[in-house]
């Protein structure tokens, strides 16, 4: 039978080791435990916010492997040996902002900025699935497969859509990941 | 949430092993339904048996031109991926047109299409639903029903499947893998999912203990004319009222083959079959489409708030065949 994970005093929990941020931690995780909890309440890291809980507003994301996720419907203990990014980790040790905190800040891309982390966390997702030649429900069907998309202000807010803003800052959100856009500034990816 | 053990497959045989071990276990794949039903209380799995590290997680394309798509390929990695692209062009916008970004990059195929439905009295446990709980009647029926089935619903079930990947590939002719200790069937998408009857507890023909393994798209339909449309609420990330997938081949100015699927109108994607029957061999007018698309919508059977849907999926379908008809076909 498969690895069957948790000693036998404790069946609900396993050891669990993941790198977050490019730091390997290894914790013992109740299996109930999402990455957002663990990130927030066992690691400190609160940029990613919790907001609906329920994979619907993006407060939550965060890269897992160089994806964008929701943190809040990933159970940690699936995570063992994975790579997880959140925002406090964008930019490296020494270096300055990372292009998209930098341009969420020029164009004044938020109000209460409750959504930000979440919101540039998927915009770094956003630029690499672009590069990788990724469509999204707005690309033209017959464009062609495999090529970097370009992302106009279209693409931008259909692939920003998993992440609500309840401030409404959305058009100043699009300038922000338009300005990093094709600048060759998304060091993540 | 309950307390729940843990067992990371690393094989199918182990993975069926462990389901049969533990009374109450479900398979866990990418999670966003699932979880999401753990936190409503709606799941209560004994155990999860992780599926997600079996290597299921490939795009092969067979000898005979059919493709092979792993169970575990993630919903963004299939919209995406060029052969999908190219040769079967309304399962990308299909997929496309479902979730946001995050939640395609963890959704898996298979579980694409074992989701619930999101009927709201199924995903509120202090609320009667047969689906859930059966026997404790229907909520919806006399409640809140704007986004429920208006075709092939029963007494006891209204829902609707969620899905769109899966009318698209009802549409496509598409084939789903399952793997069990009795060995490896497929059945075809389009009968995957059941109609409520007196047992919508079973969303699907699945047995319990079996796994999706793969979805097969055929050779056949492999770059013909494909389209997916969606009506929703939002431009985006909403889940659809109604929508269309559809095939269509011409030749010699008649329909040569089509498929034609709708979303959201009934317990799972509704293959037209009589829509189809009426198109095959005549010409692909728009006359001929609506004709077709009021045939088959006949069934319909709306309730006090979701009788839009009819014109609604009607005009779809007219739109969606209209544009496949090639130019020089088009009358």
């Amino acid at each position: 039978m498969g690895t069957e994970h948790g000693p036998r005093s404790s069946p609900h929990r396993s050891d669990t080791t993941l790198r977050v941020n490019g730091k390997p931690h290894t914790l013992s995780v109740d299996h109930r435990r999402v990455l957002l909890d663990l990130l927030r309440e066992d690691l400190d890291l609160t940029g990613a916010k919790k907001g609906c809980d329920h994979g619907q507003c993006g407060a939550c994301t965060v890269l897992v492997d160089g994806r964008r996720v929701n943190s809040c419907l990933l159970l940690a203990v699936t995570l063992d040996g994975c790579d997880v990014t959140t925002v406090e980790g964008l930019s490296g040790d020494g270096e300055g902002p990372h292009p998209l905190q930098r341009a969420f800040l020029e164009r004044d891309a938020f109000q209460c900025g409750y959504c930000t982390p979440g919101q540039i966390c998927s915009a770094v997702g956003v630029l690499a699935e672009a590069e990788a030649g990724h469509p999204s429900h707005v690309t033209d069907p017959s464009a062609p497969s495999g090529r970097p998309v370009p992302l106009d202000r279209d693409e931008i807010r259909e692939r920003l859509s998993g992440n609500l803003c309840r401030c409404g800052a959305y058009p100043r959100i699009v300038d922000a990941v338009e300005d990093v856009n094709g600048t060759g500034h998304n060091p993540r990816t | 949430m309950e307390s729940f053990a843990y067992v990371r497959a690393d094989s199918l045989a182990e993975a069926a092993e462990a389901f049969a071990a533990h009374p109450g276990a479900r398979y866990l794949g990418g999670g966003t339904n699932l979880v999401d039903l753990m936190k409503l209380g709606v799941e209560r799995p004994t155990a999860l048996v992780d599926v997600t590290r079996l290597p299921l997680d490939r795009v092969t394309e067979l000898p005979d031109g059919s493709l092979r798509i792993g169970a575990l390929v993630r919903n963004s990695d299939l919209a995406a991926h060029p052969r999908v692209r190219d040769g079967w062009p309304a399962l990308s916008q299909a997929v496309l047109a479902g979730a946001s970004g995050q939640l395609r990059n963890a959704a898996t195929t298979g579980g694409n299409l074992l989701q619930r439905t999101r009927c709201p009295y199924f995903q509120d446990v202090s609320k009667p639903c047969n689906k859930r709980r059966p026997g404790s009647g229907c909520g919806a029926r006399e409640g809140v029903h704007r986004d429920h089935a208006v075709l092939g619903a029963s007494e006891q079930c209204i829902a609707a499947h969620p899905s769109d990947m899966a009318v698209a590939l009802a549409a496509l002719d598409a084939e789903v893998e399952l793997y069990g200790t009795a060995g490896v069937r497929r059945v075809a998408a389009a009968d995957f999912h059941r109609l409520p009857g007196a047992h919508p507890e079973r969303d699907t023909v699945i047995e319990p203990g079996e796994l999706v393994t793969a979805v097969l798209l055929p050779a056949a339909s492999a770059g013909a004319p494909s389209a997916y449309r969606k009506a929703r609420d939002r431009a985006s990330y909403a889940f659809a009222l109604a929508s269309v997938a559809a095939v269509l081949e011409v030749a010699d100015g008649v329909v040569a083959h089509v498929g034609i699927a709708f979303g959201a109108l009934a317990h799972r994607p509704w293959r037209a079959r009589l829509a189809e029957e009426a198109l095959l061999g005549a010409a692909p007018t728009r006359a001929a489409f609506e004709r077709a698309a009021d045939l088959e919508l006949a069934a319909a059977r709306p309730l006090r708030d979701n009788a839009y849907k009819v014109p609604l999926a009607r005009n779809l379908a007219v739109d969606v065949l209209s544009r496949l008809v090639p130019d020089q076909e088009d009358s």
